[in-house]
C-alpha cells in the first residue's frame, strides 16, 4: 500500500492541472465565441504569420 | 462642446459629421455593430478584411456566435462609414448602443458560475476516487487517512463553490421566510461537521463526496438556468440597443443629428420622410401624411399640417416636417404608456412558480423529518453522535439535487427548441404559464398584417388610366404609391409618358399628360367621393375619378397559425384599434368571430380583464404602443421584433424574421416541458420515498447517499431531454 504515497497526489496534481486548464481557458475568454473559432480555423488569412498586434 | 480637434486622422476630418459623432466612438473607442446575415467562415474573412483595410480602424473581430463584429477606432469616425463599407460587400449591418448592451455583468456573473462548477467538479472527482477504495473495503488506518484528505479537498471547495447557495440561504432567513437554498444550505454545512466530527473520532461514515457532489450537481442546474435566461436576454437586449434613437435638430440654421435623449422642450426638430417622429411636438412647418398605427392600430395614413400634434413614435410618410418639441423623456405619451405598464405589471409578479411551491411545501418538511429523526434517535439511544449522524444523514438524502435540476434541466431544453425557432423566452415563469393558455388575442395592425397596405383589385378601367397611375405612383415614396406601383408592375402595365411630375407632400402626385393634368392622391384632393376603406385615387383632367382601394397585408402564416390555435388551444379574439370596416374585413379573411375595433389602449385592457373574469388564461400577441397595457395585463404576451421597445420590455416571449407560423407549437411545447417538469418531480420525490425511511432508520450509509443522488439526478436530466 506504500504506492499510495506516490499515487493520491499524482491523482490530486493532475486533477489539478486539467482544473487550472480550465481557468484559464475561462479566463482568456476563449469560449466567448465557440463558432466563430470552429470556423477560423477553415480560413488561410493569417497561416504564414501570425496576426500583428 | 469645446473646439478642439478631436480626430487624428485625414478621413476624419473630410467628414463634416465626425466632430459631433465624436461623442459617440472616441478616439481607440470600440463600436459594436451586428451583423444578422452572417454565417460562415469567408463571411468572417470577409467583414474582418475590408474593416481592417480601412485607416481608421484598428482592429476589427467577428463574433461568429453572436453575429457581432467589434471594432476598435484609432480616430473618431462616423458609424455610418462602416455601414456602408459593409454594405459594399454585401452585409447589413445595424448599429448597437454598447452602454445598452450591459454584457460584462453577465458575463461576469456567468464565468464566476463556472468557475465554481469547475472547481467543485475537480473537487469531487478526487473525492469520490478515494471514497470508491472506503466503500471497496479499506479500513483502519488506511481509512483515517482517506478520510482526512477527502476533508482537505471537500471542505474548502464546498465553501468556495457553495458560496451562491448559502448567500441567497442567509438572505431568505434574514426576511424570515425559508427559500430552496435553506435547506441546501444546512444539509452541506451539517455534513461537513458531522464527516469532520466522525473523522476525528476514526470514524466509519463520512459524507464529504455527498457534500460536494450535492454542491457541484446543484451549481450544474443553476448554470443551466442562468445561461438560458441569459442567451433570451442577451438577444433582447440586443434589439432594444439596435434603437440608436437620434432625432436631426435644427440649430442657427444647420441641422444637427443628436441623440433623442439630449432633446430639450423647444428644440426645433426636422422630421424627414419615412422617419419615426422621435419625440412629441407640434409641427410648425411643412405638411405630410402621418402613419399612426404603432400608437393607435389604425391603418389609414393621416392628414397633418402646421398646428398638429404629433407623438413620439408616429412614421412621417411624405413631407419634411418641422417639429417644435412639446414633450421630452418622461412627460412623452411614449412614457406614460409605459407608466401603465409598469402598474399592470405589479398584478403579474404575482404569479408563483411550479418551483417556488414546490419549495414551500418542501423546505420545512425536510427540516422536520430531519429534527424528527434527531429527537427520536436521541430519545431512543441517548446517543448524541448517532442520533447527529442520522439527522444529518436525512437531510443529505433529501436534499433536492434533483429537485434543484428538474425545472432547469426542462426548461433549458425547451427554451433551446424554441430559440431555433427563433423565439426569446424573457420571463423565467413564461413558458409555465403558457402552458395555462386558453385564449389568445391578437393586435391586428403590425401583428396579423405586416403593416404594408396591399392593393385589393385593379379597378376595371382603361389601359391608359392604370399607365398613367403606374408612373405616377412610382414617383413617390408613399405606401400606398409604393403598394400601387409593385401591383401595377405585377400585372405587366407599363409606365405613360408624362411631364412635370411633382410630389405635393401631405395630398398626393401630379403630373402632365400631353399637356393636361393628372392627379394621384387624398379624395378631398383630387376632387373624388372618398370610401370607407384605405384607398387612393386618380384623376384624369375632368373624367371621373378611379379609386384605388387598399387592405393590409397579412404575415406570412398567419392563417396557419391561427388555424392552428383555434385547433389546439381555444379561442382567437382579435382587438384592434383600427376602423370596424378594416378589422371586420380581417376577420372575415381569417374566419375569427370574436373582435373588438376602436379600442383605446385602456379599452384592450379591460378587455382582456374582462376575459379574464371569466376564468380564461389570456395570451396576447400584440407590437403597438397601444398594445403595451394589454400586454401586461394578460396571463402571457408576445410580440415581434419589429414592435416597438416599450411592447417588447412588456411582453414575455419576443419572436424574431416576420413569419407567424413560427409560433405554431409553441404552446404545445409549453404544456409539454410542463409535463416533464412535473414528472420529474415525480421521479424526485419517488427517491425520497424509498431513500428517506432508509435514511431514518440509520441504514443510509455514504455509499447508498451517493448511489440516490446521481441516479436521481442523472435520470431528471434525462427525462428533460425528451422535450421535443
Amino acid at each position: 500500500m506504500d504506492v499510495l504515497v506516490y499515487l493520491i497526489p499524482i491523482s490530486i496534481f493532475l486533477g489539478g492541472v486539467g482544473l487550472f486548464g480550465f481557468l484559464y481557458t475561462l479566463r482568456t475568454k476563449q469560449y466567448d465565441d465557440p463558432e466563430g473559432d470552429a470556423r477560423r480555423i477553415l480560413s488561410d488569412e493569417w497561416d504564414d504569420h501570425p496576426k500583428p498586434d | 462642446m469645446a473646439h478642439v480637434s478631436i480626430s487624428a486622422c485625414p478621413a476624419c476630418n473630410a467628414s463634416p459629421l465626425a466632430e459631433r459623432i465624436a461623442s459617440d466612438a472616441l478616439v481607440g473607442d470600440s463600436v459594436v455593430l451586428m451583423l444578422p446575415t452572417i454565417h460562415c467562415s469567408a463571411c468572417i474573412v470577409n467583414v474582418e478584411r475590408k474593416l481592417n483595410a480601412m485607416t481608421e480602424v484598428k482592429d476589427a473581430r467577428v463574433n461568429l456566435t453572436l453575429k457581432r463584429v467589434t471594432i476598435t477606432t484609432n480616430c473618431s469616425v462616423p458609424i455610418e462609414r462602416f455601414v456602408a463599407a459593409l454594405a459594399e460587400i454585401g452585409y447589413a449591418a445595424h448599429e448597437l448602443d454598447p452602454s445598452l448592451l450591459a454584457q460584462s455583468e453577465m458575463e461576469k456573473a456567468s464565468r464566476h458560475l463556472l468557475t465554481r462548477l469547475a472547481v467543485s467538479g475537480f473537487a469531487m472527482m478526487n473525492v469520490m476516487l478515494l471514497s470508491a477504495a472506503v466503500w471497496s473495503g479499506a479500513d483502519g488506518v488506511t481509512r483515517d487517512m482517506f478520510h482526512w484528505i477527502s476533508a482537505m479537498i471537500a471542505v474548502p471547495a464546498t465553501i468556495y463553490a457553495g458560496q451562491p447557495f448559502f448567500t441567497s440561504a442567509w438572505t431568505a432567513l434574514r426576511a424570515r421566510h425559508l427559500n430552496m437554498d435553506v435547506p441546501i444550505s444546512l444539509a452541506i454545512f451539517l455534513a461537513l461537521g458531522t464527516s469532520l466530527y466522525e473523522t476525528n473520532l476514526s470514524g466509519e461514515h463520512a459524507y464529504f463526496d455527498a457534500a460536494i457532489s450535492l454542491t457541484f450537481f446543484l451549481l450544474a442546474g443553476r448554470y443551466l438556468d442562468h445561461k438560458t435566461r441569459s442567451v433570451a436576454r442577451s438577444a433582447a437586449q440586443e434589439l432594444s440597443a439596435m434603437e440608436v434613437s437620434r432625432a436631426i435638430v435644427r440649430r442657427d440654421d444647420a441641422d444637427v443629428t443628436v441623440n433623442v435623449k439630449s432633446l430639450v422642450v423647444g428644440d426645433i426638430v426636422v422630421v424627414r420622410p419615412g422617419a419615426r417622429v422621435p419625440v412629441d411636438g407640434d409641427i410648425i412647418d411643412g405638411s405630410s401624411e402621418v402613419d399612426r398605427s404603432i400608437l393607435t392600430g389604425e391603418t389609414r395614413p393621416e392628414f397633418v399640417d402646421v398646428g398638429v400634434n404629433l407623438h413620439a413614435g408616429e412614421l412621417n410618410l411624405t413631407g419634411p416636417l418641422l417639429v417644435r418639441v412639446t414633450a421630452v423623456g418622461r412627460d412623452t405619451s411614449l412614457h406614460q404608456i409605459a407608466e401603465l405598464v409598469a402598474i399592470a405589471e405589479s398584478g403579474r409578479s404575482k404569479y408563483t412558480s411550479i418551483a417556488d411551491k414546490a419549495a414551500r411545501l418542501y423546505a420545512p418538511g425536510v427540516h422536520i423529518l430531519s429534527a424528527l429523526s434527531f429527537v427520536f434517535w436521541y430519545v431512543y439511544s441517548a446517543d448524541l453522535r448517532v442520533s447527529l449522524n442520522i439527522a444529518s444523514a436525512v437531510l443529505i438524502i433529501t436534499c433536492p439535487c434533483a429537485l434543484g435540476l428538474a425545472v432547469p434541466a426542462v426548461t433549458t431544453a425547451a427554451s433551446g427548441r424554441l430559440y431555433k425557432k427563433g423565439l426569446l423566452i424573457k420571463s423565467a415563469t413564461a413558458l409555465e404559464r403558457l402552458a395555462q393558455i386558453d385564449t389568445v388575442v391578437f393586435d391586428k395592425t403590425g401583428t396579423l398584417t405586416n403593416g404594408l397596405p396591399q392593393l385589393v383589385e385593379l379597378p376595371k378601367t382603361d389601359a391608359l388610366s392604370l399607365q398613367i397611375a403606374a408612373s405616377l405612383a412610382s414617383a413617390s415614396m408613399h405606401p400606398l404609391s409604393v403598394a400601387l406601383s409593385k401591383a401595377l408592375t405585377e400585372s405587366g402595365t407599363n409606365m405613360a409618358n408624362l411631364t412635370g411630375v411633382e410630389e405635393i407632400p401631405g395630398y398626393g402626385v401630379q403630373g402632365y399628360f400631353g399637356g393636361r393634368l393628372v392627379k394621384l392622391g387624398r379624395a378631398e384632393w383630387v376632387g373624388a367621393d372618398a370610401i370607407d376603406e384605405t384607398a387612393t385615387y386618380l384623376r384624369l383632367w375632368e373624367m371621373e375619378p378611379i379609386t384605388f382601394a387598399f387592405q393590409d397585408a397579412l404575415r406570412d402564416g398567419a392563417f396557419e397559425l391561427l388555424k392552428d390555435i383555434q385547433h389546439q388551444v381555444g379561442d382567437v379574439h382579435i382587438l384592434s384599434g383600427d376602423s370596424e370596416h378594416a378589422v371586420a374585413a380581417i376577420a372575415a379573411r381569417l374566419q375569427v368571430i370574436n373582435y373588438a375595433a376602436n379600442e383605446t389602449p385602456q379599452g384592450k385592457a379591460a378587455y382582456i380583464a374582462a376575459l379574464q373574469a371569466q376564468g380564461k388564461n389570456v395570451l396576447m400577441i400584440g407590437d403597438g404602443l397601444n398594445d403595451t397595457a394589454a400586454l401586461t395585463a394578460a396571463n402571457v404576451s408576445i410580440s415581434p421584433a419589429s414592435a416597438l421597445d416599450a411592447a417588447r420590455v412588456a411582453s414575455d416571449v419576443v419572436f424574431l424574421g416576420g413569419r407567424l407560423d413560427n409560433l405554431i407549437g409553441v404552446v404545445g411545447l409549453a404544456r409539454q416541458s410542463q409535463r416533464r417538469i412535473k414528472e420529474n418531480f415525480r421521479i424526485a420525490s419517488f427517491y425520497n420515498v424509498i431513500a428517506v425511511p432508509i435514511a431514518m432508520l440509520g441504514l443510509a450509509t455514504p455509499f447508498i447517499a451517493a448511489l440516490a443522488m446521481s441516479l436521481s439526478s442523472i435520470t431528471v436530466t434525462l427525462n428533460a431531454l425528451r422535450v421535443r
